[in-house]
């Protein structure tokens, strides 16, 4: 019995190892110079540049771009992730809440047509998609990068199971009392989701913050780069390097994955619940 | 206070399930009515009908003497008690019984005295700030009580109320609700599928089958003189037994060996005989003469003690037709041995064959 | 839906408007697009457009390239889909049985999910550089010379690589909740009726899992072919060359860069259908994991 817990250690370690190791080591790499790296390859030990690297990409402009810096793509992934995932839940909750609590004659209608839309992802519809956006003016605008993408109605999905699980007596109880269809709402049924609203918001917060091919696409002007999509930035300036700038580009990489990793780490429980109960 | 009418009340659900088949019901200011009856008659129905959480197909209900087919739930004045207590999760106690209130823009003083007045009445005073979750069972239930008494409305209406809590619990509460409705003085309607509830808390019963009402009356009166075979199965337990009786030109007879007679009275060809089991003594041997009263012959298949008395399950030779008889504590009974089994006229019913309504005799 | 619902004209309508006015505009009016432009050929000098019929659609399905780039699709979605479910199984049915740091193992395990498929990519060229990737190092130990980027197979392993260790949290997260929700009881009825362990994975545990694993299974197919765009792209450095690409690498890539409309919406159309068929079977397969649970 002892030797196989030993045995079910050495595996959960090996994928630890796994999982852990890459990330690590472009972490201990990042604090050598990029010659030094260019030189003898990845780093097992902490250089001597310490943060460096991290202070070129956040506050020099011109470390790639030579004319943003981190801090602006910092703000923008932040724009994206948060509108993207309010902009979601409170427009999802409102679609949800039409679909379960009401009676009207075009309901089955306008729920084929919403949950049509997570038979196609946005991959496969991405250059009409892109088109529409530009006749609409809004490539290179945050309205463009974030309102597209909401179009997807996973999270109408996720409001709709669960407004579906709310026992029927409380809302009779709250007809009693003397509350009609937006005093519901607001005074009972908001209350309610708020764990479900804390997980959807997590989820959606790491896929907006996590978004590359729509913001390649929709923003060309720098000043609305993303940390993602400043990666692909990267990776042109990369192929044309003598020496590529390899401190600054895994910075980069640490610094894209932090702010969500951070979310996901600290609100684990209500994260997984919201994935493993959101079925997607 | 007010009474409350029920004129030929329908419902039919979408799918053509007529739940309800024409009901009418007159309840007096202050009473105590049980609408009882297996799940799935209509009972919830009836009650939601009443509280305005679901359309009247055809009919008319009236509290106090306003017609109220048209009334939203919340203008009715009435208060609901769930069975699963539908307390709102996210609020305290306080605020689960002031919510009501709120909504009607009451002064928050009286909000406040009356809550406080609530809760010092279900002895819930202590938890006014909690959450519903950080409650037991019967503490939720208290709750949901005291939301209904804070509205001080014409009619408490609930709905299996009880069924949530543990048989100890249930009686107690029982016995608290019975209490607080004679000290209000609130007309009330109560739906559950327990008979022993519905006898107990009832001033009248409405045994309900199938969307009708079977029989409506008093309690011991329904036990007495139960208006068909699905009533007396229904009321009291164990159920009554009941026994299929041949009729002819020359009388009645058992199906199941002799030990009846009598003119055939009515006719028929064939009747239900009920007795209950409290109604049968253990003999020595039977009577014989037949005229007056019902001897049997049975064999003993198990006998089941439950303390203060004993109930043997038995059958008889003859047709296999199952009864049951109540005896007293601490008998001893063998399986396979025969007995003898005495009922005096009064305790014996009569029902038509057929329809399964009572013959009165 | 709702045994119990409100009955308004206006407010229903009222709370739909945002997600309906979304949908319209960004949804169905490129999909309806993306479908009419399939059957389209577009002036390559943007003089307007012919009606082709199912032109694009025969091109497209006969040409040897697009043929080449489906096979590596399927190929590339064998092998992340089988990998990273694998190896979640095998952590999760070790995370479920350890008692000592359970919570840490778990914590370790998963937040990769929170990593961008850009970022994992850009971490995997790293690992893979010719010049700097200790990988490259390792193998070469072996006498296998890695050249990510020049090798037709070796881009595609670095593609699996990255494609696995993005996607293992996910099937570990939704691994896990099933191992945990089986009752115990019947773990340890299982623990009577069978002494040993493997036998017993494999006749109470797996059967279980099983509504969660075909689950997973659509989910995994679904990222390779969609999600594992970003990988893709930073793999390559977004110059493909001679390189594997997938299917939906190639729509954007027929799109954007080669400007060849009618041929990048047939192949979406394409992409569209396969989605839909995916997307039906999920939705069967919620339903049975709601009877299963
Ligand atoms: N919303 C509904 N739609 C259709 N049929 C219903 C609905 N609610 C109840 N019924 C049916 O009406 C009958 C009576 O239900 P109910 O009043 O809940 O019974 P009870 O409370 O006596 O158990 C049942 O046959 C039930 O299936
Ligand atoms: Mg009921």
């Amino acid at each position: 019995m002892k030797r196989l817990q030993i045995w079910d250690h050495v595996i959960l370690l090996s994928g630890v190892f796994f999982m852990v190791a890459p990330v690590v080591l472009a972490f201990i790499t990042s604090t050598h110079d990029a010659v030094t790296i260019y030189r003898s390859g990845l780093q097992f030990g902490f250089g001597d540049q310490g943060l460096q690297a991290y202070e070129d990409v956040l506050f020099r402009a011109g470390g790639f771009t030579k004319e943003v810096n981190g801090l602006v793509m910092l703000k923008n992934s932040l724009i994206l992730g948060l509108g993207f995932a309010i902009g979601k839940i409170v427009i999802s909750m409102l679609a949800a809440y039409a679909i379960v609590y009401f009676r009207f004659p075009m309901a089955t209608f306008c729920f084929w047509i919403i949950f049509s839309t997570l038979l196609l992802p946005l991959e496969v519809r991405i250059l009409p998609s892109y088109e529409i956006v530009q006749q609409l003016g809004m490539v290179n605008t945050y309205q463009g990068l974030i309102v597209p993408l909401i179009a997807s109605a996973t999270g109408t999905f996720f409001f709709r199971q669960f407004f579906m699980s709310v026992p029927d007596e409380l809302t009779e109880a709250a007809r009693i009392d003397g509350a009609g269809p937006w005093k519901f709402f607001i005074d009972i049924l908001v209350p309610l989701s708020k764990t479900m609203m804390a997980a959807i918001f997590i989820i959606m917060f790491v896929y907006g913050w996590n978004q590359y091919l729509w913001p390649t696409l929709i923003t060309t002007d720098e000043s609305f780069f993303t940390l993602v999509r400043g990666i692909k930035q990267i990776l042109q300036v990369w192929v044309g390097a003598q020496i590529p700038d390899y401190d600054q580009i895994m910075a980069m990489a640490i610094l894209a994955m932090l702010p969500p990793v951070i979310v996901v780490v600290i609100f684990q429980s209500w994260f997984v619940k919201g994935l493993v109960e959101s079925d997607k | 206070m007010s009474t409350i009418t029920l004129d030929t009340v329908r419902k039919v659900y979408a799918g053509d399930v007529e739940a309800v088949k024409g009901v009418s019901i007159d309840i007096a200011d202050g009473e105590f009515i049980v609408l009882v009856g297996p799940s799935g008659c209509g009972k919830s129905t009836l009650l939601r009908m009443i509280a305005g959480l679901e359309d009247i197909t055809t009919g008319e209900i009236s509290i106090g003497d306003r017609v109220v087919n048209k009334v939203d739930p919340a203008d009715r004045d009435i208060a609901m008690v769930f069975q699963n207590y539908a307390l709102y999760p996210h609020m305290s106690v306080y605020n689960n019984l002031a919510y009501g209130l709120k909504n009607r823009n009451m002064d928050k003083a009286e909000i406040d005295r009356r809550v406080k007045e609530a809760a010092r009445i279900l002895e819930i005073g202590d938890y006014l700030d909690r959450k519903p979750r950080a409650l037991s069972g019967g503490q939720r239930q208290r709750v949901a009580m005291g939301r209904a008494i804070v509205r001080e409305p014409a009619a408490f209406l609930f709905d299996e109320p009880l069924s949530n809590l543990d048989a100890k619990l249930r009686v107690q509460m029982r016995v608290e609700i019975k209490r607080l409705q004679k000290g209000l003085g609130t007309t009330s309607v109560y739906v559950t599928h327990d008979q022993l509830e519905a006898m107990t808390l009832a001033d009248r019963l409405v045994v309900l089958n199938g969307g009708n009402i079977e029989q409506i009356g008093a309690p011991i009166d329904v036990y007495d003189k139960p208006a068909s075979t699905f009533v007396a199965s229904f009321i009291g337990s164990p159920a009554m037994n009941l026994l299929k009786v041949k009729g002819d030109e020359n009388g009645l007879s058992l199906v199941s060996g002799k030990g009846l007679s009598g003119a055939n009275a009515f006719g028929k060809s064939a009747y239900t005989l009920g007795i209950r089991p409290e109604h049968m003594s253990v003999v020595e041997a039977p009577k014989g003469d037949g005229n007056s009263g019902v001897d049997l012959e049975i064999k003993v298949n198990v006998l089941e003690p439950v303390g203060a008395e004993s109930y043997i399950y038995g059958e008889f030779a003859e047709s296999g037709e199952e009864i049951v008889v109540r005896v007293e504590s601490h008998s001893t009974y063998e399986p396979g041995q025969t007995l003898f089994l005495r009922a005096e006229p009064k305790d014996v019913h009569f029902f038509d064959a057929e329809t399964g309504a009572r013959i009165e005799s | 839906m709702k045994k119990v619902q409100f009955q308004s004209r206006l407010i229903p309508y009222l709370l739909l408007l945002p997600q309906l006015g979304i949908v319209g505009v960004f949804f169905l009016w490129p999909a309806a697009e993306a479908v009419r432009s399939s059957f389209y050929l577009e002036d390559p000098f943007g003089f307007g457009s012919t009606f082709v019929g199912f032109d694009n659609f025969i091109d497209t399905v006969t040409s040897t390239d697009y043929g080449r780039v489906a096979r590596f699709t399927g190929v590339f979605t064998f092998f992340v889909t089988a990998l990273s479910l694998g190896i979640a199984l095998l952590l999760a049915v070790k995370a479920d049985k350890v008692l000592r740091g359970a919570s840490s193992y778990k914590t370790l395990l998963m937040w990769v999910y929170a990593v961008a498929p850009p970022v994992a990519g850009l971490i995997g060229i790293l690992l893979f550089d010719q010049h700097v990737g200790p990988i490259v190092d390792l193998v070469a130990m072996f006498g296998w010379e890695m050249q990510v980027g020049v090798s037709y197979s070796d881009t595609a392993i670095a593609m699996v690589v990255a494609a696995v260790w993005k996607q293992v949290p996910v099937n570990f997260i939704f691994f896990l909740s099933g191992l945990q929700g089986i009752s115990k009881s019947v773990q340890e009825a299982a623990s009577i009726d069978c002494r040993s362990g493997f036998r017993r994975f494999w006749t109470v545990t797996f059967p279980l899992l099983a509504p969660t694993g075909f689950f997973l299974l659509i989910i995994n197919i679904t990222y390779a072919f969609f999600d594992t765009f970003g990988i893709i792209d930073v793999i390559l450095k977004t110059e493909p060359g001679n390189n594997p690409v997938t299917l939906v690498y190639k729509v954007y890539l027929d799109g954007f860069r080669g400007n060849d409309l009618g041929g990048s919406s047939a192949q979406s159309v394409i992409l569209m259908a396969l989605v839909f068929i995916l997307t039906i079977i999920q939705f069967r397969l919620i339903e049975r994991r709601v009877h299963y649970t």
